[in-house]
């Protein structure tokens, strides 16, 4: 019995030694939750792609901490509610990832910060604009701008820009973002002398695809723009549902309606319509060519503003591990608060106090699959 | 709201009305021949116009110019003969072995089936909404200025019409439909009388899917963007418009469909727009509460 323990043992510490040795080249596993599919599908399959090709540029570079690869794990959260946590607990708890990087849609990082909170790992959001999302807690980050800003921007730009004082407003009352966009378009335009003439509201996510009725009341109070924070799939149908009841005037979004699928979906009738986004492919900044290019090579498709979010949160958070000089989650969470002015593809990045990242938007002008850029709005 | 936002919003939620009153035709005339619920509606009418979707690309080159309409029926005639053959499928794999079951069983079968394409749908298809082709081009036909009624909506309007007329020949005035009204009165009895059951059955379910076949076209016309799950709330809301109108009787499908489009319309044209669904399903409810069994239902006294 005693020489069977002893064999135990020294079994045991044979184990202990050669995993403790493991560890030392073993890959740093990266969780990432994305709408892979679903009715924001393009918003996850492009900013999983820039995570992608981040991920790639680190490993082929000898990888981090002295040679270990980045592993990344994606999870499809399907654009459904519900679906986000589940596949955070999985990666937190199966996959035990490090930190996790996720999602476009703020009401789905919304649902997925609280587990990386209570676990204490770094939560990254790529494009995720409604403010509530980071104020989940100390572990959650983003690296893009908020909808305050967006909203202003907008605002700024109708009153500016488009010179219009009267605007109609349709939101999207399931998404955060819509709602939250919304709130501070309003907030900014009626403060400076603007009006507005009528809100609607309507359900997205798919189940709404009739928007004839808010679109009719809307046309009825004569408004000179129309501003629609959703997401492309219900802003192509708006657009096109009003063309066809004979509203003329320009539409306006946010960054929500970046994706190829926009001038798909809405034709004709969405050409000369203007949004807010993160960065223009058409941006002469050599950082901005070299990222499109590569794109191009790897995935034979033009970048939306989502993928190089995607790119720039990946290599925020390399940059933090090599910081922080391990895999330890508080080290790279403190390396992460540090973040300043990092040159990113879509801007300097500088983390404030809120975990939010300052950075100036553009504004585009749809123009069928290629979007013109028209202004660049600093914050 | 002035008269001219007032016309306009009836002719939104009727033409809104007329999808649900078409895809209800189908579940109305299943409920009446078989007394039951045939879940998967709503995702045949998917599969209507994911079939559009494949077809359009394929057949619409051969028909150009002056030959365009030909081309349209053509993607409409078959796709609805293709949702019919799958309506029929349907039925002799999933519901036909169940038929002596208790009703409960093959109402479970069905919701079944219905996950089935849904989520087989996304594996054949893929989950993210695809762009539904212009079949034909969307444009509106003003004729006012103030009003205005659009080309798509002018040919649901017209198809629904169409097919409400050529069902209620079919049911009334054709030896099938007599075969249909005698199975769904007494099937032993109509057995008995040498009608042949399954040939009935299996007429009505190619019928009501390839109904929802015109729908799933009609319906990717107006609103462009399809997707797997895009049956499961127009599905839902044909229900009720069936269960509105008289579940079983085909006008009062219809009516059911124009009713729920047009208290859809009104409330989403209102400031309690967000409150759209739920105001226009607590009508429905009230009206029930009067009419339990439908606008057009006749009260059947259950005999013990």
């Amino acid at each position: 019995m005693k020489s069977f323990s002893r064999s135990k043992l020294v079994l045991l510490a044979a184990l202990s030694f050669v995993m403790a040795a493991s560890t030392r080249g073993q890959d740093i596993v990266v969780g990432e939750f994305a709408s892979l599919t679903g009715s924001e599908a393009t918003f996850g399959i492009n900013s999983s792609n820039g995570v992608e090709l981040a991920k790639e540029e680190i490993n082929s570079g000898g990888g981090l901490l002295g040679g270990r690869k980045i592993k990344l794990v994606v999870e499809d959260d399907q654009s459904k509610p519900g679906q986000p946590s589940s596949a955070v607990k999985k990666l937190v708890a199966s996959d035990k990832a490090i930190a996790i990087l996720g999602e476009i849609a703020s009401s789905r990082s919304l649902e997925a910060a609280p587990i990386c909170q209570e676990a204490k790992i770094p939560m990254i959001s790529p494009g995720s604009t409604n403010p509530r999302v980071t104020d989940v807690g100390d572990y959650i980050f983003r690296v893009c701008f908020i909808d305050p800003f967006q909203g202003t921007v907008m605002a700024k730009f109708a009153l500016d820009t488009l010179k219009v004082k009267k605007v109609a407003i349709l939101t999207d009352v399931k998404n955060d973002y819509s709602v939250g966009l919304t709130k501070y378009f309003k907030d900014y335009f009626t403060a400076h002398g603007g009006a507005i003439v009528s809100e609607r509201s309507f359900s997205g996510g798919g189940t709404d695809k009739d928007f004839r009725a808010q679109l009719t009341s809307i046309k009825a109070a004569q408004p000179e723009a129309i501003f629609v924070p959703g997401y492309y799939t219900e802003a192509g149908l708006i657009a096109k549902q009003a063309r066809s009841l004979g509203i003329k005037v320009p539409l306006m979004g946010g960054d929500g309606w970046d994706s190829p699928k926009l001038s798909e979906i809405g034709g004709s009738a969405i050409e000369g319509c203007y949004f807010s986004t993160h960065f223009s492919p058409q941006d002469k900044n050599p950082k901005v060519q070299d990222f499109v290019k590569k794109y191009q090579e790897k995935f034979k498709a033009m970048p939306d503003g989502m993928a190089p979010l995607g790119y720039d949160a990946m290599m925020i958070l390399a940059s933090a591990i090599k910081t922080a000089g391990g895999t330890d989650a508080a080290k790279i969470r403190d390396a992460l608060a540090a973040t300043k002015d990092y040159d990113g593809v879509t801007g300097k990045i500088t983390i404030d106090e809120k975990r939010n990242a300052t950075k100036s938007a553009v504004v585009l002008q749809v123009h069928g699959k290629q979007n013109d850029y028209v202004t660049t709005v600093a914050p | 709201m002035s008269s001219a936002e007032f016309v306009q919003q009836i002719i939104n939620g009727v033409s809104l009305g007329a999808f649900y009153a078409l895809i209800a035709l189908g579940y109305t005339m299943v409920y009446g021949v078989l007394r039951f619920i045939n879940f998967a509606h709503g995702d045949v009418f998917m599969l209507g116009a994911f079939s559009g979707y494949y077809l359009t690309p394929r057949i619409m080159p051969h028909f150009q110019g002056a030959w365009t309409p030909v081309g349209v029926s053509a993607v409409l005639v078959l796709t609805m003969l293709i949702c019919a053959a799958i309506g029929i499928l349907i039925e002799r794999l999933a519901y036909r072995p169940l038929r002596k079951m208790p009703k409960l069983t093959v109402l479970i079968t069905a919701i079944g089936v219905s996950l089935f394409l849904e989520y087989g749908g996304q594996f054949v298809f893929g989950a993210d909404p695809k762009a539904f082709p212009e079949l034909i081009v969307d444009h509106a036909l003003e004729h006012t200025g103030v009003l205005t009624i659009t080309t798509t909506q002018v040919a649901a309007f017209i198809v629904t019409i169409f097919l409400l007329v050529a069902l209620t020949f079919i049911v009334k005035r054709t030896r099938l439909g007599m075969a249909m009204r005698a199975v769904s009165n007494n099937p032993t009895a109509a057995a008995l009388m040498g009608v042949n059951i399954d040939t009935v059955v299996s007429f009505t379910f190619g019928l009501g899917s390839a109904l929802a076949g015109a729908a799933g076209i009609l319906y990717a016309l107006s609103y462009p963007s399809i997707d797997p799950l895009m049956g499961l709330l127009p599905g839902v809301k044909a229900f009720v418009a069936a269960v509105l109108g008289g579940i079983g009787n085909i006008p009062g499908a219809a009516v059911g469909g124009v009713i729920l489009g047009v208290v859809e319309t009104f409330v989403g044209g209102s400031k309690f727009s967000t409150y759209r669904d739920a105001i226009a399903f607590a009508l429905l409810i009230g009206i029930l509460l009067f009419r339990p069994a439908g606008i057009f239902g006749k009260m059947q006294a259950e005999k013990v």
